[in-house]
């Protein structure tokens, strides 16, 4: 499992930080977003890594073995503020657009 | 500012008001502050760093409250004649009152950092009054270079306070003020009295940072006249004298303040009577006043303190009351140069005779305060206080400057009001002022008389007070007479006002044509060495390094980040002997392996894509998060599952809806693949896969680490039975951390609305605004066939998925509130509810397009998210009025017809806000987005226009 994880995260990570140096806001944005999902999956893996014993108190339950919910707690906001955080760099890559003719990130053309 | 009049009355009685009552409450305290007692107020601010909000009022600091109240009052009854109609007036008061206020807090301070706070605030906010008249380039850079010299003078003082309170353990004023021997014994002496000199010594406009305070007079003349009296440079010398108990006696003392005070006391005096600007003559003789008190306080001894203390009161009243007059005459003929003034006498009088008195005072005539404390000045000069080059050359370093003083005043009296009419003034023949505005000269003149003529019976008890809360049993005896016999401080004044009106005469042809300035040293100024110093950092310095060291393009910027922060990662791990571990692959669930080895292919495709394949490239980023979200499912995280899908599919609608906008890109566009090009990929390349290397050993090393014992169980434990939730991801959402929560949504809230203020301003590119290629097959085709109407194809286009998802909307909305009651305690919550009721919301604009679904139905997302938080905040307010904390939850199950059991936490109400803000948000965004389609469309019909038309 964590092997799994980890490999997954490292390659997220390696696309994302490959696109964000990239030219092209378009593949700014997304390679933002790859780098998102890479930091919350490693931010909810600090928890620990737990199959089928979601942080729903039960009837009963033991709660220390449930899975860890501050992580959890933490990434769910994150994952809303990724959203609204996209949302404001497409549009200003937009506005970017349309006001200098360009998608390259500095909004000067190419230099050629 | 709130008095938004024309009128100058109402701020300027306000202002007289507020002045005049302080005064009042001061002069009330008086009994409180005879005799060295003192009157304290502490209030604790941040006791933990020992700075609190605490006020002492000694006879010293009364003497100076009284001084700067009532000279304050004064000025605002001055000022309301003297700023015309068009001035903004209340601006003008209300800067006033802040200076008044800021000089009164450096006074009154019983601790050192807040003595520190308030300096600051009067060079902010004389900064504020000498810019006053902002379209005057004079006024901006006297204002400019005011607070770039006090306000480096300041950080200097805090220095040296900070330094101060570390040797004395304490930074309450009366503690340092005890400690004299502990301080003047310690190894860090010297550095603390530097900073705190430089401090004051800029704030006193002493030399060699004298240059500040002659450009401060492009300031409104009443704010000058506070300037310089009261306030201002006063603090500075204040600062010395109250410090002296604690610092002075030292050769260092001496030697800094000394030399400082005789150079500046012979500058100023030389320079002031080479001056044209009547403002300039008194600036520069306020410069060398400042001089003579500085040197008087650099000898220590007691006798050389109270003539300070006295010289600060005398020329208080006189400058104040000339700096008045000087505002006079520039009101009543336009000019203040004294080449193209004369003969005023017989046009003002009374204002004439006013300067006159005022002026004796200056210059130090008997019968009037400055002789006396003048007197005093040359009694010690001649006393032995040191061994030193500075004690020898002052006797006659005082007499010369006191023949210079008595030399600009008489040209300042003999060129503005002798002599024959003036001819072109800028305006025509002046005359007397109302009656108020020459009030306050009146005032302060008679104070110079009286003083001057019964010292011990007007003045004598106040100064005693301020001086024995000074210099406590050190005090010494002092005889304040006029009459002391014919002795040497009698005869060097004689020396000084002989001679003064000797020089005046030699000199009064010159001066009355020559360049403003003195002779040979008109060259060189502080200001210009000031502005050349400005420009060098500000300007050269600052280019300089930004074309070495910055740059403008993005990509190295963010190249550094990212590799900034890989060593920041790397380092603490490597300093800390962080050993990766070996990979163990046994116990891996193969299916959780086949989802993420397809994830790892979306991953890299994603990122090979990107570039021209934009589309792919984001059905592929939507892939990932599909996995992503598989992840939380398998690894027991049922509310981020829930809430990934749900941002996905948002997401990827708003990319798809951005995507219109950008250029078309096909492959291969650039086939000259420079060499420089390939260098920079393989950089970029190896730079990401070192990082996900990192990545990969971090996140291993993290998730086969034990879990440390944390909160987790801390919020396991209590959820329910404090949160009253069993869902504790959710709990602690809206219970326990309420108040982040409440953060976030306002952080959403906000985008949502810049994003909006974005678009609203939105121009697009040329190349998009043509109708999108797919829309123009399906009109073609509409055209090409006589039985279809236009439009026709692009209405039935997708019909079945439109119909069924127009009838999911009551399905859905009803599933959103369903997953907002159950947050609490199963997997949902406001979040996600919030995203689902805004799918909802989207799929009708899928379905239907922008304009039938805004004809069906009307969505205020403004007002969803306005609500919303005012829901969450209220909900939060609510504890208080029970005695709780803000965002304290409280709980209990309800029972409903129907449904049954429900838990009714105030959580919910909070829950829901969030969920209105999350709506209204989201759909805010996207629904702004959509409507560019629609824009652009009208644009294009007002382009089209405009082509016919022309």
């Amino acid at each position: 499992m964590e092997i799994i994880l980890s490999i997954a995260i490292g390659v997220m990570t390696s696309c994302g930080v490959w696109l964000i140096l990239r030219p092209r806001t378009y593949q700014v944005i997304i390679g933002l977003s790859l780098l998102s999902y890479a930091v919350n999956l490693f931010i909810f893996s600090t928890g620990g890594v737990k199959t089928n014993v979601p942080p729903i108190l039960g009837e009963g339950a033991s709660s220390s073995m449930l899975a860890d919910p501050v992580p959890q707690a933490l990434v769910l906001t994150a994952i809303v503020i990724g959203f609204a955080t996209t949302a404001l760099f497409l549009v200003v890559l937009l506005a970017s657009r349309g006001l200098t003719g360009t998608d390259h990130v500095d909004g000067r053309g190419d230099k050629r | 500012m709130l008095l938004n009049t024309a009128s100058a009355a109402l701020p300027s009685r306000l202002a007289s008001l507020v002045a005049f009552s302080c005064l009042v409450i001061t002069v009330l305290a008086y009994p409180q502050v005879t005799d060295g007692n003192v009157l304290r107020y502490n209030l604790e601010w941040i006791p933990q760093l020992g700075l609190n909000f605490s006020l002492r009022l000694d006879g010293f600091a009364w003497m100076f409250s009284v001084l700067i109240n009532g000279i304050g009052f004064l000025v605002t009854v001055y000022a309301r004649y003297y700023m015309s109609e068009e001035d903004p007036v209340p601006r003008f008061f209300s800067f006033f009152l802040a200076f008044m206020g800021a000089m009164l807090g450096i006074v009154l301070s019983g601790n050192v950092i807040l003595l520190s706070i308030f300096w600051e605030l009067t060079s902010i906010s004389s900064f504020l009054l000498i810019s006053y008249w902002n379209n005057s380039a004079a006024a901006r850079d006297g204002a400019r270079m005011a607070l770039t010299i006090t306000g480096i003078g300041g950080f200097c003082l805090l220095i040296g306070l900070l330094l101060l309170g570390n040797i004395v353990g304490s930074y309450d004023l009366d503690k340092i003020l005890a400690s004299g021997d502990l301080i003047r014994s310690h190894a860090l002496y010297v550095p603390a009295l530097v900073f705190i000199l430089l401090g004051a010594l800029t704030k006193s406009a002493q030399f060699p940072f004298h240059f500040w305070l002659p450009n401060a007079m492009a300031a409104p003349t009443p704010v000058s006249a506070f300037l310089h009296s009261a306030t201002m440079v006063k603090a500075g010398v204040f600062l010395l004298a109250r410090f002296s108990p604690a610092l002075s006696g030292t050769y260092e003392w001496f030697f800094i303040l000394g030399a400082a005070g005789i150079l500046t006391l012979l500058i100023g005096a030389f320079f002031a009577i080479f001056q044209q600007d009547l403002k300039g003559l008194l600036a520069y003789s306020t410069i060398s006043h400042l001089g003579l008190i500085t040197t008087l306080l650099s000898l220590g001894s007691p006798l050389a303190t109270v003539a300070a203390i006295f010289h600060m009161l005398n020329h208080a009243t006189f400058k104040a009351s000339l700096f008045m007059a000087a505002g006079i005459i520039d009101h009543e003929t336009g000019t203040r140069d004294m080449r193209r003034l004369s003969g005023l006498f017989r046009y003002l009088p009374y204002t004439a005779t006013l300067a006159m008195v005022a002026s004796a005072a200056m210059a130090g005539v008997p019968l009037l305060n400055g002789f006396l404390s003048k007197e005093m000045f040359f009694a010690e000069a001649i006393e032995t206080h040191a061994d030193s080059i500075l004690d020898v050359i002052l006797p006659y370093v005082a007499t010369l400057a006191g023949a210079f003083s008595v030399a600009y005043s008489l040209r300042f009296i003999h060129t503005v009001f002798f002599g024959p009419s003036p001819t072109n003034l800028p305006k025509d023949t002046p005359h007397e002022p109302s009656r108020w505005m020459r009030f306050p000269i009146e005032l302060l003149v008679v104070i110079c008389l009286i003083v001057g003529i019964a010292p011990a019976f007007s003045i004598g008890p106040f100064l005693q007070a301020a001086v024995v809360s000074v210099l406590g049993v050190d005090t010494p005896e002092y005889s304040l007479s006029i009459w002391h016999g014919f002795n040497l401080p009698l005869i060097m004044s004689l020396i000084a006002l002989a001679g003064g009106a000797a020089l005046y005469f030699v000199l009064r042809h010159y001066l009355a044509t020559c360049e403003d300035g003195p002779p040979l040293l008109r060259r060189l100024k502080g200001q210009r060495i000031f502005e050349r110093i400005l420009v060098e950092v500000s300007w050269r310095w600052a280019r300089m390094a930004e074309q070495r060291l910055g740059t403008r393009n993005l990509q190295p910027q963010l190249r550094w980040v990212v590799v900034t922060g890989f060593m920041a990662g790397l380092l603490p791990l490597w300093l800390s002997g962080f050993e990766p571990r070996a990979f163990v692959f046994s116990g891996v669930d193969k299916v959780f392996a086949g989802i993420w080895l397809i994830g790892i292919c979306l991953a890299i495709g994603t990122a090979y894509l990107a570039k021209y394949h934009r589309l792919a490239a984001l059905i592929m980023l939507g892939g990932i998060g599909l996995i992503v979200c598989i992840t939380f499912v398998w690894l027991s995280a049922p509310d981020l599952a829930i809430t990934q899908l749900l941002v996905e599919i948002v997401t990827t609608v708003l990319i798809l809806l951005g995507l219109r906008w950008l250029p078309k890109r096909t492959e291969k566009m650039d086939e000259s693949v420079t060499f420089r090009a390939r260098f920079r990929r393989f950089r970029d390349l190896l730079i990401a896969i070192i990082c996900g290397i990192g990545m990969t050993f971090i996140s291993y090393a993290v998730m086969t680490m034990p879990v440390p014992d944390a909160i987790a169980n801390y919020f396991l434990e209590n959820a329910y039975s404090e949160g009253g939730g069993r869902n504790v991801v959710n709990v602690i959402l809206v219970d326990f951390r309420g108040f982040d929560t409440l953060g976030e949504i306002a952080v959403l809230g906000i985008v949502a609305l810049t994003v909006y203020a974005l678009l609203r301003r939105f121009r697009p590119a040329p190349d998009t605004m043509l109708m999108p290629e797919q829309q123009q097959i399906q009109a073609r085709f509409d055209e090409e066939r006589p039985e279809r109407n236009a439009g026709d194809t692009v209405r039935e286009y997708l019909l079945i998925p439109s119909v069924i998802m127009q009838w999911m909307f009551p399905v859905i909305i009803t599933f959103a509130v369903y997953i907002l009651m159950r947050g609490h305690d199963l997997p949902g919550g406001g979040f996600s509810a919030g995203l689902t009721l805004s799918i909802a919301f989207l799929l009708q604009y899928l379905a239907g397009g922008t304009r039938w679904a805004e004809d069906r139905i009307r969505i205020l997302p403004l007002r969803w998210m306005g609500v919303g938080l005012i829901m969450a905040t209220v909900t939060g307010i609510g504890a208080w009025f029970l005695g709780y904390p803000f965002l304290t939850s409280h709980f209990q199950y309800l029972t409903v017809p129907l449904i049954g059991k429900v838990p009714a936490a105030t959580a919910l109400l909070f829950d829901l806000g969030v969920f209105l803000l999350v709506v209204g948000s989201t759909v805010l965004i996207l629904v702004a987005l959509a409507h560019q389609s629609i824009r652009i469309n009208r644009l294009r019909v007002i382009e089209a226009e405009k082509g016919r038309d022309d």
